[in-house]
């Protein structure tokens, strides 16, 4: 299975027109992919919280927004998160490189990484985790989820979901 | 000029265009000056003003106006590279620039001493970028509306806030009678 195809064909099929990103490694082949399709505007963010402020206007403008980013953003986008995707109710699907998990090579991304999926459930935020390749096939119910509910919701994907990191 | 005083002299030219305002006393003024449903008013997230109003830009066609300040752009500025590269002619950012943090006390910013913000907005990329006194704002900002360019607008004026009382409307609210006005 194509999981980058995957995962830009179901935010395709979900209505997700705007999109923005801020790179990892691991994210390069799905950045790709989504800046190659049409029906997907795609813009580069400097900093992910500037990022969630592109989506909650875009959301406000019509538009479903989704973000792609690494696991270290939680720690700059807390207070985004909390004032404004939050406090306004505003869907947001996070689609995460879950780096410092296993088969990561870098010792320091191990030190957000302990402190990831704490943060989220402080924060009260829906979390998914995508290990195996499979797990790709819940997306298309957890962007429906996400418009359902009007909330941020993050998907961790980590290295052994995209197939190893370094070691391959 | 003082913001308020600004806000009050340019509330008319703003009332038909969707707004985002930036977080604390200028959303403040703004709701007291002119409070309608094509206001949207931060509540919190300081420095987002400025990239709200771009996804909102570029997501419809109606003209956007985002209200921020010296010292918000200086939080975000990461974010003038992204609206250079990305221009949208229906978007206008006005920088009511007073050289401190009215909302915490006045403090200075940088952009009251050695920074231009107005030069890094053209550093970033930014093609139209006006600098202007408060007293000469009017005429410059509803060219920038009429325009089919893309403008950041720099006004310099003077530090000061008056007083009055915090937002008590709830966020899903302003949010909720946003997007209606988006989509009316």
């Amino acid at each position: 299975m194509n999981i980058d195809k995957k995962i830009a064909d179901d935010l395709v099929a979900n209505d997700v027109s705007f999109v923005t990103t801020v790179p990892c490694k691991q994210l390069a082949g799905v950045i790709e992919e989504i800046d190659q399709r049409d029906d997907i505007f795609h813009i580069p963010s400097n900093k992910e919280d500037e990022g969630m402020g592109l989506c909650a206007g875009a959301f406000m403008g019509g538009k479903r927004p989704a973000i792609i980013m690494q696991n270290t953003a939680i720690g700059v986008t807390i207070n985004t998160l909390a004032t404004l995707t939050q406090f306004y109710r505003m869907p947001l699907p996070m689609i995460i490189s879950y780096r410092g998990e296993l088969r990561e090579p870098v010792a320091c991304q191990v030190e957000m990484a302990v402190h990831t999926k704490a943060l989220l459930a402080q924060l009260n935020i829906p979390t998914y985790h995508f290990h195996w390749q499979k797990d790709v096939e819940e997306f298309d119910n957890i962007l429906k989820y996400t418009f359902m509910c009007n909330k941020p919701v993050a998907i961790l994907t980590d290295a052994n979901f995209w197939g190893g990191y370094g070691d391959q | 000029m003082i913001r308020s005083e600004i806000l009050k002299e340019i509330a008319p030219i703003l009332n038909p265009h969707l707004v985002v305002c930036n977080i604390g006393l200028p959303s403040q003024e703004l709701h007291m000056i002119d409070d309608n449903e094509r206001n949207f008013y931060m509540l919190g997230t300081m420095g987002l003003s400025s990239s709200i109003g771009f996804g909102l830009a570029l997501a419809q066609d109606k003209p956007v106006i985002s209200i921020d300040g010296d010292g918000s752009v200086l939080t975000n500025l990461g974010t003038l590279p992204t609206i250079a590269n990305n221009a949208t002619g229906n978007y206008t950012l006005l920088i009511i620039d007073n050289g401190s943090y009215g909302s915490t006390g006045d403090q200075p910013t940088y952009a009251g001493q050695k920074t231009s913000l107005a030069a890094v907005a053209t550093a970033c990329g930014c093609e139209n970028v006006i600098e202007v006194q408060d007293k000469d704002l009017g005429p410059v900002l509803q060219s920038a509306i009429d325009s089919d360019e893309m403008t950041i607008i720099v006004c310099k004026c003077d530090s000061g806030n008056i007083k009055l009382p915090v937002i008590t409307l709830d966020p899903v609210v302003i949010r909720h009678r946003f997007m209606e006005a988006v989509k009316a």
